[in-house]
């Protein structure tokens, strides 16, 4: 397989992939070291590549699971997660969001939900899987996905309708 | 789109039970300015949703950095192997010299011995030579006398 053809092959999702990233390791220079490191080893495995029925999948599997080894090894590390972490490298969408303070809370909620409703959410409503697809990118029983999304999503309108109380009153 | 129509979707969504078709309909709604008032606080849920897809990837993908570190690793076992030749080789050559010069030591002592040997035996000769001149010397001097 020639670069270029892979390079077709991997484009459409790699918005996808750095997105997910994103959203576990929350700092932009993080998840783009995770992009980079998970297609390359795409790359490095492309004899295999013909093999996956569905390559978007499991290079979300992947992505997840690289993702949350980073973690583990942060965690070990004693260096937490931090907000400035987040602040530190602004793209346009961040400065967009800042300027919305509401929707900006939105993304602070979804930051304080579980890892895997964080990724559920991600995955979900952002990304727009479909069940099945998240199904095997997780490995999670469809049933079990539902019902960590429909509580990441209660969970995230409580917060807000709280937030939106406390603007009013 | 009808209110009570956007109110159920919303439960369902809240239940995880819409399909991304549903979830679009929520979607194009929450879009337009006049909400319902009491739907109000899902407007930023979906606008983050709509901001966050569009987060993007900016950089190139760099397939060859790898490659990089291995070429490194090759260009570095060749210049191990290159040391390791030319120590041997040097090695080899020492050894050859050194044997060489103990082989010459040796034949010059071999010969050093002989020539030794040899001298001694010379000496002797002249001496015997001197001594059989001398009498022979005796001996036709007395007749002539």
């Amino acid at each position: 397989m020639k670069q270029s053809e892979f390079l077709k092959l991997v484009m459409p999702f790699k918005d996808k992939v750095f997105r997910v990233a994103k959203r576990m390791l929350v700092s932009t220079e993080e998840a783009e070291d995770a992009t980079q490191e998970l297609f390359l080893k795409l790359w490095k495995n492309k004899k295999s590549i013909p093999k996956y029925k569905n390559l978007e999948a499991f290079a979300m599997t992947v992505t997840k699971n690289y993702c949350l080894d980073r973690l583990k090894s942060k965690q070990a590390g004693n260096l937490k997660l931090v907000h400035s972490n987040y602040k530190e490298k602004e793209t346009p969408l961040e400065k967009k969001i800042e300027t919305n303070d509401a929707v900006s809370k939105v993304h602070e909620i979804i930051e304080g939900l579980p890892e895997q409703q964080k990724l559920i959410v991600q995955l979900r409503d952002i990304e727009q899987y479909e069940f099945h697809e998240i199904e095997e990118m997780l490995n999670i029983k469809q049933t079990a996905i539902r019902v960590s999304l429909s509580r990441a999503r209660k969970t995230i309108r409580e917060e807000l309708i709280k937030q939106h109380n406390y603007g009013v009153s | 789109m009808e209110l009570a129509n956007i109110e159920k979707l919303l439960e369902k969504y809240l239940n995880a039970e819409t399909t991304i078709q549903e979830e679009n309909q929520l979607r194009n709604y929450f879009k337009n300015d006049d909400i319902a008032p009491h739907l109000e606080e899902y407007k930023p849920l979906f606008s983050y949703f709509e901001e966050s897809r569009n987060d993007s990837f900016a950089q190139d993908l760099r397939l060859n950095t790898s490659n990089k570190k291995e070429t490194r690793w090759k260009w570095m076992s060749v210049a191990a192997m290159l040391i390791l030749f030319v120590s041997a080789y040097t090695f080899i050559n020492k050894k050859k010299e050194y044997e060489a010069r103990e082989a010459y030591a040796q034949t010059q002592e071999a010969l050093q011995l002989i020539s030794k040997n040899l001298n001694k035996g010379q000496q002797i000769a002249l001496n015997q030579l001197g001594k059989i001149e001398h009498n022979q010397s005796k001996i036709f001097k007395n007749p002539k006398q």
